[in-house]
């Protein structure tokens, strides 16, 4: 039995340790929002919050989250309220959106870090997350809104 | 109680103590939150197949395309809204199930392609909401015993001349009982409240929460999850297997053949992909054991010495090339390509007795079904489809032979419960339906004065329609024109012209690639355009300007995207810039890029792409496509390429297949054209100008011609 924390709440699986991550939220929890993309962590789509640090699930056995935290899309905010969510719907960023969750939880982690980001800042943060859609430059701009959104105290 | 009900007890069990916040479930996919809420509200008034109105107000667009990005669930919701004077705030989504009714009106079936949606929707969808606006505006009328004529309607309500209002609500149950009108009037485009403006997305919300369901995240109660072990090769078959080790394995549940291998079925994506590692199998490898992409591109170089099927000629080009003043010959090559959607495929099927249900991400819905009833031996109106949001599409998920959709009926037909089959990323790269390789040659001329003489283009490649369904759409010209579209149609004022086609036969699966033909031709033709104002020693937009006096459109977008690049204007060390115009699915696209090129490696820094695709509904849309496109574009033309050896594809996965990434993303602008001239498409005509606007800067920053993609400095001329 392995216990570890999934968006706040407690949970105990019976589950092979060795499984990826990703596939104990998708299968066994549920948690959809966490998406498969390559198996490799190539591109990005996996993305989730291991204590805070932004990890490609897909390549991280359950066994790595014993007794951690984990955060998922669904565990950003349950309302569309955080910052980023609000700068991907003004700039209206998803196509297809298979790719954003991902693309959110890699933003997520640049912006406690690096609060005011340049473009540098968001390359480096943002180039493990593919987007076939090409939305790359609605994401470069939505996450400097998210950070000016957050400077005037518009969030946690 | 058997062992998979004890283990769904179980599942069921620990997810009640887990509580709300981990979802247990099953998640029924396709429909925006809107459309739900409108479900479970009486939703009394449906005039026609299009909407649905319920007494709380929400108006359900049932929508007929499938969205794959390219926003379909907002700019047709858009057009219908606009007829019916909805409260855009009340408009929701529901994927249309598969029906007649909800045939593509070009295309006689349910099909999402061909970057068509919006123009052939924009009657219909109108048509839709001006009908049901008018049996809510009777329906007011016969309330308050007054003449339609002398009621208005706005934001979701029937106003009178005295402003007493009724909304559409509360109209919805009387306006179910109204007679649906024979006619309807459509508003002068001149009132649009929605269309032509850039009204958000309604299905961004769902999409930044985790909650949007795709095919791959459909969960049916007692559902098994399914992978393959395909033919390493095309062509290949089973000779035997070995499951003595896949069947032991954790929760492994069935392993069956199917037509297309072995397919391992169990309680979780990873133990069936687990168990399938164990899984040994003998293939007899077949005739292309020994295929090489190599040897067959030498073969389609040698086939462009030889005429190939007339497709166009205008004057007598092989005279004019013989005596003109200078004269250039190039060979262009375009790899096979995978499209590598950032969803990989699958499928889920509920399959019983009498009936059979698919859940999946799939743009054609009417042949799907037709080849599953066939696999399940069922009628058509036995098998329904659900579409879910599809993560992304390009064409991949429209295959004629409806591989992903088959396969999956073969194996429930096995599983005898609910069964999903999910391809890995691998599977996905290597189960065929690519965008076909291509040697595309072309000869050109210009006399003393530096005026193109002559062209003479060959293209030898495969073809998409050969051996489908779809074959007969060949026969009136006699060639398959998605072969050759974007050259045969070829828009500059050059007196003698021939287009040739070789059609090539290669037993690897082709299939439509976001802008099909124009993908190959619009970067062979682009170039060679290029190559003859070098010939001629003019300036290459200048150049192209002069020959398209005819065409306005093509000279609009060309001048407008030089303008706003600043083509001729000084730029900092190193940089250069490339320009490319392209006509393709009845819009104009020109694109200016601007690269660098260091120790062999091509940066794109920006790109400026205008369009015309006339009379327009979304303009937010339009860019993020424009903006889309060109980045797929590009990712094509610096890194994308599939090799085969010994008959097995040598490309995997996004390490071996890379996809433009956002450092090396460039600056994209977008512009679009105001134009009242009939609409065009969107998704795909923003793609075929961004390689060839690259190779042409490439070209002008190191006078070095790029002729085979993706770019390699080391191949450049």
């Amino acid at each position: 039995m392995i216990s570890l924390s999934v968006n706040k709440q407690k949970v105990n699986l019976d589950v092979d340790p060795s499984t990826p991550l990703l596939w104990v939220l998708r299968d066994n929890l549920g948690l959809t929002g966490t998406k498969y993309g390559c198996g490799m962590a190539q591109c990005g789509a996996c993305t989730i919050h291991l204590d805070g640090e932004a990890v490609r699930s897909c390549v991280a056995p359950l066994s790595r989250a014993t007794g951690k935290e984990v955060t998922t899309i669904e565990g950003l905010s349950s309302d569309l309220s955080h910052p980023l969510q609000r700068s991907w719907i003004a700039e209206d960023v998803p196509q297809c959106g298979y790719c954003q969750s991902g693309q959110l939880m890699s933003a997520a982690v640049l912006l406690r870090e690096k609060p005011r980001p340049t473009d540098e800042d968001i390359d480096q943060a943002m180039t493990g997350n593919i987007c076939r859609c090409g939305t790359y430059p609605r994401i470069r701009k939505a996450i400097h809104r998210a950070a000016g959104m957050m400077a005037k105290g518009g969030a946690k | 109680m058997s062992t998979l009900q004890m283990e769904r007890r179980k599942f069921l069990k620990f997810s009640l103590a887990a509580g709300g916040g981990l979802l247990i479930g099953f998640y029924l996919p396709g429909k925006s939150q809107l459309a739900i809420a409108a479900e479970r509200s009486a939703s009394v008034f449906m005039p026609n197949a299009f909407v649905r109105i319920g007494t709380d107000e929400r108006v359900t667009v049932i929508v007929n395309h499938s969205e794959m990005g390219q926003g379909v669930y907002t700019a047709l919701p858009m057009l219908l809204a606009e007829e019916l004077d909805a409260d855009w705030n009340k408009v929701g989504f529901e994927p249309a199930p598969v029906d007649p009714k909800y045939n593509h009106p070009v295309f006689g079936m349910q099909v999402t392609g061909g970057s068509t949606s919006v123009w052939s929707a924009f009657e219909q969808f109108r048509k839709a909401g001006a009908a049901a606006r008018a049996m809510l505006v009777a329906a007011a009328a016969q309330r308050w015993g007054v003449d339609p004529a002398t009621l208005r309607t706005e934001s979701g309500a029937v106003l009178d001349q005295k402003n007493r209002k009724l909304t559409y609500g509360q109209l919805a149950e009387a306006a179910a009982k109204m007679t649906p009108p024979a006619e309807v009037a459509l508003k002068d485009p001149k009132t649009f409240k929605l269309i032509g403006k850039p009204v958000k997305r309604l299905d961004t919300g769902e999409k930044v929460n985790g909650k949007a369901i795709f095919g791959i995240d459909v969960k049916l109660p007692q559902m098994l999850t399914a992978v393959v072990a395909r033919a390493p090769i095309f062509g290949a078959t089973m000779k035997s297997f070995d499951d003595s080790r896949a069947r032991s394995m954790p929760g492994v549940r069935k392993i069956v053949t199917v037509p297309s291998g072995v397919a391992v079925i169990a309680d979780s994506f990873w133990q069936a992909k687990m168990a399938r590692y164990a899984l040994r199998v003998d293939w007899d490898e077949g005739p292309m054991h020994t295929f090489s992409t190599s040897q067959m591109m030498q073969q389609f170089r040698e086939q462009t010495k030889s005429p190939g099927k007339s497709v166009r000629r205008e004057g007598d080009p092989d005279a004019a090339f013989a005596k003109a003043a200078q004269k250039i010959e190039a060979v262009y090559e375009v790899p096979y390509l995978s499209h590598a959607m950032m969803e990989p495929l699958n499928c889920a099927v509920d399959l019983r007795a009498d009936s059979c249900e698919i859940w999946t991400g799939t743009q054609f819905q009417t042949v799907d079904r037709a080849s599953a009833a066939k696999i399940a031996g069922l009628p058509n109106e036995k098998v329904q489809i659900h579409t879910t949001f599809l993560g992304g599409g390009f064409g991949r998920r429209a295959t004629p032979q409806s591989d992903f959709v088959v396969e999956a009926v073969h194996v429930a037909k096995a599983a005898g419960v609910p069964v999903k089959v999910v391809w890995t990323r691998e599977d996905d790269m290597q189960g065929g339906w690519y965008r076909p390789a291509f040697v595309h040659t072309v000869a050109g001329s210009v006399d003393a004065s530096g005026n193109p003489v002559s062209w003479r283009s060959r293209l030898v490649g495969q073809s998409i329609f050969a051996g489908s369904q779809f074959e007969s759409m060949m026969a009136k010209k006699g060639y398959d024109p998605a072969s050759v579209e974007g050259a045969d149609d070829l828009p500059y004022a050059i007196p003698n012209l021939a287009i040739e086609y070789y059609q090539t036969q290669v037993n690897v699966p082709v299939q439509w690639w976001r802008s099909v033909g124009h993908s190959h031709t619009g970067f062979a033709t682009e170039c060679f355009v290029d190559e003859l104002a070098a010939l001629a020693r003019k300036d290459p937009y200048q150049f192209r300007r002069a020959l398209l006096l005819k065409h306005p459109r093509h000279l609009r977008v060309l001048d407008l995207a030089a303008q706003k690049a600043g083509w001729g204007k000084p730029l900092p060390k190193g940089r250069a810039r490339g320009i490319a115009v392209h006509f393709a699915f009845e819009s104009y696209n020109a694109q200016v890029a601007e690269v660098s090129v260091q120790d062999g490696k091509v940066q794109v820094h920006r790109i400026v792409s205008v369009m015309d695709c006339g009379r327009y509904v979304n303009p937010g849309i339009i860019a993020a496509q424009m903006e889309g496109g060109a980045i797929f574009g590009a990712s094509a033309a610096l890194f994308q390429e599939l090799t085969f050896e010994n008959g097995r594809l040598q490309q995997t996965n996004f390490h071996t297949f890379p996809a433009l990434r956002m450092n090396e993303c460039p600056v994209i602008e977008t512009h679009l054209v105001e134009s009242n001239e009939k609409s065009g498409g969107i998704g795909e005509p923003g793609v075929p100008c961004t390689a060839p606007a690259i190779a042409n800067a490439v070209f002008a920053a190191t006078a070095k011609r790029i002729r085979k993609l993706p770019i390699r400095m080391t191949e450049a001329i």
